[in-house]
This record gives structure tokens, sequence and C-alpha cells, in this order.
């Protein structure tokens, strides 16, 4: 398949890797944000065929794994209600809440259903007047426009059973709120590149010059990733420090300019919560005033106590790649895609799932 | 900001969830929770030794024959999908469960489970298609049964067939015999009735010309056991899909299978299709095609046997059989590294973005 295949031969790829190792002459430590981008990683081998020294550590791009407890137990709170009927993309369905997940509730017969597209849930409530239908619209800037244009299409049918469970955040700030910590050690990063693809480059490269950091947009295939790991240790052996985009078959440094527009229309930016990483300032987007009757936190009176989020689990630490989800005690054992102690197990682009389902024969486990 | 990321260290993950004490659809998709079930709860009630083989089919031995016999429900959605509806489906899924023990299938039962409401038409028209399948495969609809539920409490028409065939002599086949050494045999290309069913589904805004692959592989598999005696064992990769399959023979053997990911034919639509869905073919289900374990030595002569099949002119080898890493399912990747193919675990649930 055109733009599938070469990218994934695996001559191009071992060709890469070569190239690779005969520029890099010392250890570094580098950032792949996005989830998807780690799951090529582990489902290839990626970081096998990488010199020893050269560190891939994973970041916080799992929309998933950073939507917080709230939120899930929001979402399943709303959806046991008679009334409503909740629509979600599907790999929010397993995420443990503080006592329950979505499958869950669906089993004990609330109407949980999965989209692909959140304009099938304003399909769903223009055709169910009686229920009251709520879209849970998380995620990164990707799914941004689509479920911005949820809200719009919903206020222009004049729809009343419509509402949107919002818990979207932002890249750039997570970014520089690891680049801030005094714990970090990443030295170069991988940028996401559907992200970009919406929100163009912008925004990284005034990250590139506030923190002399090296940053490549990169794509999702294997050749992406490693054409993106080769451009930045060119740049870091040369003491380098712009903004790069590996990913241009995609991303155009403007972005998206209707999807921005769209998203500027129906949000702001705001003040976010991360699961397993706290708040970070002006780090999410919530629904503009115009919004509000499409905001279900608004429409739904839900008196919900903030849960603890206790014990053992280290994703705080794998989230914003200070550990590898094998530094985990639990991980392999006591925490399992089918018993998660945390969303990055769960989710298709958790870091931790990636480790379990393609790699723990090699970690002993 | 860095107070923000200091004081995080101590943030984690909620406890897990309680023992799981509620069937979900996942206990039905083939993968871990399934196998979680059977053991719990099916198997810790009716254990005996014939049982305990779990493979697609019981063999008893009743006056020195030996009798393969399996069962098998039908709640396919929607009833009619490109290439088959739910009745060609009962027959075909019921003769390759006993055709992957090596028998012929003999008899079929049919039983109905009808919602209050359905249409004669459409029931009469699953049967002539259950008539049409089964007299293509030789085989007689010689029982059946008919219950009707109330409006709501099912989903317009669910069928059981249940199958009994004869294991000739010298055929003895399970999923406990793959041994180091042995290779693994692909009858065509994965994923087509998995997503030929998803594409008809309500939601999915996709046209794809997929048509299941759903066929009755009694007559492939008798020409595989002509051209050798030294087949350890077949599965047909239905729900689930290939890797779960595969998982069953790497842990009821004790041994490591490894794929070469280049081998595996899948088709530019079905793999497209994934690609879109954010699901892997490896995981979608088959319902025409088997995965044969075989010594090493007769490979090509099986393969030779299965080209000459019109249900096996794709067939190819995909993998080995190995000892490195017993229970486990891996795949030397078009890059040349290793990872491992794992039981699918719960639902295989479509990624955000």
């Amino acid at each position: 398949m055109k733009y599938l295949d070469e990218y994934r031969d695996g001559r191009i790829a071992r060709a890469l890797a070569g190239q690779i190792a005969d520029y890099c002459t010392r250890p570094w430590v580098l950032m792949e944000i996005c989830g998807g981008q780690t799951h090529t990683i582990m489902r290839y081998g990626i970081d096998d065929l990488l010199p020893k020294g050269l560190e891939l550590v994973h970041g916080p791009g799992c929309p998933v794994c950073v939507t917080p407890l709230e939120t899930i137990d929001r979402a399943i709170a709303l959806a046991m209600r008679p009334d409503v009927t909740l629509v979600s993309y599907g790999d929010m369905l397993r995420v443990p809440g503080s006592s329950s997940d979505l499958l869950r509730a669906k089993a004990q017969g609330a109407d949980v259903r999965i989209a692909y597209s959140p304009a099938e849930a304003v399909r769903i409530a223009a055709s169910n007047p009686e229920r009251k239908v709520v879209f849970l619209a998380i995620g990164f800037e990707t799914t941004a426009p689509a479920n911005a244009m949820a809200a719009w299409m919903a206020k222009r049918q004049g729809l009343r059973n419509f509402s949107l469970l919002v818990s979207h955040v932002l890249v750039p700030p997570a970014i520089r709120a690891l680049l801030a910590s005094p714990e970090n050690r990443v030295q170069g990063f991988i940028a996401p590149g559907h992200v970009c693809t919406v929100m163009g480059c912008g925004e990284y490269e005034t990250l590139v010059r506030e923190f002399r950091v090296p940053i490549v947009v990169g794509g999702f295939e294997p050749a992406d990733i490693l054409q993106a790991v080769l451009m930045l240790v060119k740049q870091l052996e040369a003491g380098t420090a712009i903004l790069e985009n590996q990913y241009v078959r995609s991303v155009s440094y403007e972005g998206n300019k209707l999807a921005r527009k769209v998203v500027a229309e129906v949000f702001e930016v705001a003040d976010q919560k991360w699961r397993g990483i706290g708040s970070i300032p002006k780090s999410g987007l919530r629904l503009r005033e115009e919004y509000a009757a499409f905001e279900a936190n608004r429409v739904f009176d839900l008196q919900l106590i903030t849960p603890d989020e206790p014990a053992e689990c280290i994703s705080a630490r794998v989230l914003q790649g200070l550990s590898k989800p094998t530094d985990c005690p639990a991980f392999g054992f006591r925490c399992t895609p089918d018993n998660p102690l945390g969303a990055p197990m769960v989710s298709s682009e958790g870091a931790c799932s990636a480790y379990y389902r393609y790699r723990r024969h090699a970690t002993a486990v | 900001m860095a107070e923000v990321i200091k004081s995080i260290a101590t943030l984690a993950c909620p406890s897990p969830l309680p023992a799981k004490d509620t069937v979900l659809l996942g206990h039905g998709s083939g993968g871990t929770l399934s196998a979680d079930l059977i053991r719990d709860v099916f198997l810790a009630a009716f254990q005996n030794p014939v049982l305990d083989r779990l493979d697609d089919q019981a063999i008893v031995t009743i006056n020195g024959s030996r009798l393969a016999f399996t069962t098998d429900s039908f709640v396919v959605k929607p009833l009619f999908f490109p290439g088959g509806d739910i009745g060609s489906l009962a027959v075909h899924g019921t003769i390759n469960d006993l055709a992957m023990g090596g028998a012929k299938p003999l008899f079929l039962s049919a039983a109905f489970i009808l919602e209050e409401g359905l249409s004669i038409d459409v029931l009469r028209q699953v049967v002539h298609s259950m008539r049409d399948a089964a007299a293509a495969a030789g085989v007689s609809i010689v029982t059946g049964d008919t219950k009707v539920v109330e409006k709501g409490s099912g989903d317009q028409l669910f069928i059981n067939t249940t199958g009994i065939g004869v294991v000739p002599e010298g055929v003895n086949l399970s999923a406990s015999q793959a041994h180091p050494g042995d290779v693994v045999l692909l009858s065509g290309p994965i994923g087509d009735h998995g997503i030929a069913i998803l594409a008809q589904r309500a939601g999915l805004e996709f046209e794809s010309c997929i048509a299941s692959d759903s066929a009755a592989l009694h007559g492939l598999v008798s020409d595989m056991l002509a051209a050798s005696a030294e087949i350890r064992c077949m599965r047909d990769p239905t729900r689930g899909g290939m890797s779960s399959s595969l998982n069953e023979i790497a842990a009821s053997s004790k041994v490591e299978i490894e794929l070469i990911e280049d081998r595996i034919p899948i088709h530019d639509e079905v793999r497209g299709a994934c690609e879109m869905l954010g699901l892997d073919p490896l995981y979608v289900a088959n319902e025409g095609k088997l995965i044969a374990i075989v010594a090493p030595e007769r490979a090509k002569d099986l393969l030779s046997a299965m080209r000459r099949h019109p249900l096996g002119r794709e067939a190819c080898l995909i993998g080995r059989v190995c000892g490195a890493h017993p229970g486990l399912v891996t795949m030397r990747t078009a890059l040349g590294t290793h990872r491992i193919v794992d039981m699918l675990s719960g639902d295989q649930l479509p990624r955000i973005c």
C-alpha cells in the first residue's frame, strides 16, 4: 500500500539505523511525545536497531492515559443515568475510573456506544430526541477539530439533547512542563505529527528557541521514527537546536487552517489536569461561553468527589519519561491489560501496554 | 511549573477494579477473557479428559469408531453480509470445527432462537441458505429445535448447530502436538470475514468490496491428510483471529511459535480498513481459513496439495515452532526485530486517533 509499505520497508529502516549509528558518538536521551509513536517503536522493535547509549523515553502523548480520573468517573455516572446515551471513542471504554469502567457500566445496562467520529454522536442525538446524548470529547489537538465540529453542528441544528464532556489537552504546554522539571533528562523531542498536521509547527519553534532543544516533527511508521531520530542525532552531535519537519507528507508550517478556525471558534485555552501528571497551566481546551449549553458539566448536576489515585502504579513517572514501564514492580504481574492498575496499561497508545504486548519476552517477565 | 512536576512523583494510578463478576462483551471475543471464563466456570464444573484437551471438537470412541463431536452458536449481526449469511456461516462453522480434528463431517443439528417479530421471509431465506451450504458440503441436517423469545430478549435470530463426523484411522490431530522444528502453514489471506462484517455495521462510514471468506474446509483438510500423515494440528482462526489460535497451540504444546511478518498474506483492502479503524488483522476473524502445524520435511508436499484446492490456492508457510519462549507467539518483523504476538485482551477496541 502506498505511503505505508515504503515506510515499513526493512531495508530502508536498517539503512537509516546504520546512518544513526555512524553519526552517534555519545549517549543521548530522546523522547517521542505521541503514544502512537511509542507503539510503533515497540511493535517494530526500533529501539533494538539503535546504538547502545541512544535512549528513547516515552512521552505523555496518550490521550486516554492522561484523561483525569474524575472525567472517567463523570462519564460513568452520566452513562448510568437511564435518560443518557454516552458516546465515546473505543479505547476509553476499558480505562478504569475509581470503581468501574464504561464497559462494566454497559454490561449493567448503561447505553454506551462506540463511535469513530463525534459527528456520529450528533446524528444519534438528532434521531433520538428523547435521549440525552453525551459525547466524551477527549484527546489532544488531533481530535479537537472533530470534537469542535460536533458542538458547532449541534448548535447549528439547534439540538437541545446533545452535550460534550470535554477533557482536552495540548502538547506544547506539556513539553514546556517537562523541560522545566529539575528531573528532566530529555535532550531532543520527536513532536507528534498528527497534532502538528492540525496545529502547524509555530508553537514548537518557540520551545526550541526558549529551551535550546532540538525538536523534529515526526510521523508514525518505522522509517518516520528512524529518520526523525537521525535528524535529532545529527543536530545534537553538531550542537544545533532547530525545529525540523520529518513528516512533510502531512505537516505544513501553518497546519490545517480550517481545522484551527473551528477549534478556535468553539474552544478556548484553559488550565487542565493531566492524569498522572497534575495540573498544567493553559494546557487544555474548554468550550467557550457561547457553547455553554453543550457543556455536559453544566447540563447535568453531577456532585462527584474528586477521587484520590493511590498506591502502586508509577504511571506518573512513565508519562514523563522518568521511568520505563518495566521499572514498575507491578508490571506484568499485578498490572496487565486484563487487570490494569493504570491507564497506560489500557490504551493501545499507552507505553505500559506497548511493552507488555510486544516486548515482555525480552524483559524476563 | 517545576513544583507541579516535582510534586507528582507521589501521584499514581487507581487500584485494580474488583474481580470480574460480570459478563462483558470481551468474554465472547475469543481472547484471554474467554479463556478465563472457560477455565474458571466451565472447565471447573465439567472437567473430564475429553473436554480437557480444549480442541475445537471432542473426539470420542464408540464401539471402536472415533467420532468427532462439536457445537457452535451463531449470533452474527447483520444476518446477511457480503460472502454469506448467518445460515451458511452456521453450517460452515460447525463443519470446520469437525474438520480441524481431521474428521469427515456427516450430520448436523440446527437449533433456532427466534425473536418475536422476525419476518418469516427472512427466516426462510436463512434456512434455504443453510440447506444449500449443507448440500454443497455433503452433510445432512438431521434434527433441530425452535424457541421463540419476546421482542427485545434476542436480536432477530440466533442459530446453534451441532455436528458429528468420523475420524479416519491413523488421523490424530491435537493442539498439544506441536514440536520445535515444525512449521506453520496458512491456507490464505486473513481478516476478510471480520472486516466484511464491520463494514456492514451502522456508524462505520466506509464502503468496501471485501466479502467474508465463509467456507467449509473439510475438502481441503481431506486433501491435506491424503498428502501427508505428519500434520500435528489444525485450527480455523475464527473470533480472536490468527493470534488467538496460535496462542492456544503454543500454550497447549508448551512451545514458541515464531511468525515471519512478511509472509503473512493479507488483502490490501483488509490492511487498509484495519489501518483506518485501528485494528490488527492478526486479531480479526476468519471463517474459511486454516492454520496447520506440520513436520518440516512434509511442508512442501502439503503446500502443493493445499494450493491445488480452491480454498488453499494462496496457502503459504508463515512461521515455525521453536522452544525459546514456551507458550508465546512471537514475530520476526519486517525490520528483522523480534516481538510478541499476544492473545487478544478483551475486545479489540478502536483507537482514538
